[in-house]
């Protein structure tokens, strides 16, 4: 597993343990009530749970397997990615912290981080061996 | 495929079948004048997708094809393995019925199940998550 990869499933399965967390935070509150506090949970549920987790667990699992190229350096232009990686993280963050206009810069960093991670990829799906 | 890679994924196409069944009732609902208990079942519907099958099958997948951790724990803690496997399904099936159950017939009983559900889905996550860590590394 290359590196990037590495560190995009890291960040990946942190968001799966605290998003469950809180899932399981709400999931309790339904079963048994403790606060109504505990719905305002969910945005952030829902963010770690499906960008958070498998939207970053397929990007990295994608830079992983996909075909390399024949010819170093075999995983091309990796710096597009690893700055992709950055940016839809920070983007996530700012999401998270659930302020409009935050949640509006999060999401452009999120899109631009996902053009850049297109852009990288797509040269590299192409037969193996190409 | 090792067995408990199967096991998650037999598991995950059951649930993923269950939940989209559970959206054909769903819409089927205002058009035949279903009983409006049915929509108890959205928030089932949706986590047998993502956590049942998504969520399940990325874990029996890892599992078979991560680096293999070491030459004597090739793919981790097996028993670990194996109570991810168990904490998540139990978990997910007393969701399965309870959450409808508790909205329809608001009783103790159905709420702790709830509880019980949580609980058990939470601990599968992270047992998940510390097992197959020592795997995510570079060759
Ligand atoms: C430990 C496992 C989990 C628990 C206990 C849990 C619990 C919950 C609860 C209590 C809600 C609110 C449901 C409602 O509207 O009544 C919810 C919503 C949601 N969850 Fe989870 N969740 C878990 C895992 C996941 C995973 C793995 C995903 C995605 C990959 C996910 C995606 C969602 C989404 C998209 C919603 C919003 C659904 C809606 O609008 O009704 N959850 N979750």
């Amino acid at each position: 597993m290359p590196r990037l990869s590495v560190w995009m499933v890291r960040f990946s399965l942190i968001y799966l343990g605290i998003g469950m967390t809180i899932g399981g935070m709400m999931l309790w509150n339904k079963g048994i009530f403790i606060s109504v506090d505990l719905w305002r949970l969910l945005p952030y549920h829902i963010e770690l749970m499906l960008f958070g987790w498998v939207m970053q667990l397929v990007m990295g699992v994608a830079f992983w397997i996909v075909p390399r190229y024949t010819t170093p350096p075999r995983y091309g232009k990796t710096h597009r990615a690893w700055i992709a990686f950055a940016m839809f993280n920070i983007g996530l963050w700012l999401v998270l912290i659930q302020h409009t206009w935050l949640i509006l810069v999060g999401r452009v960093l999120m899109l631009l981080a996902v053009v850049l991670f297109v852009v990288y990829l797509f040269p590299r799906l192409k037969p193996y061996g190409e | 495929m090792p067995t408990l890679t199967r096991y998650h994924i037999k598991m995950g196409l059951m649930y993923f079948l269950l939940s989209l069944f559970m959206g054909v009732i769903l819409v089927a609902q205002p058009i035949f004048n279903l009983s409006i208990d049915v929509w108890t079942l959205r928030p089932v519907f949706f986590h047998f997708l993502v956590v049942g099958w998504i969520t399940q099958i990325i874990i029996g997948v890892a599992h078979w094809m991560f680096p293999k951790r070491s030459k004597e724990q090739p793919r981790g803690n097996l028993v670990l393995g194996w109570m991810v496997f168990i904490c998540l399904n139990i978990g997910l099936v007393f969701r399965g019925f309870a959450e409808p159950l508790f909205f329809i017939y608001p009783e103790s009983i159905w709420g702790w199940t709830l509880v019980l559900s949580a609980v058990l889905q939470v601990v599968a996550g992270w047992l998940f998550v510390f097992n197959i860590w020592g795997r995510v590394k570079e060759r």
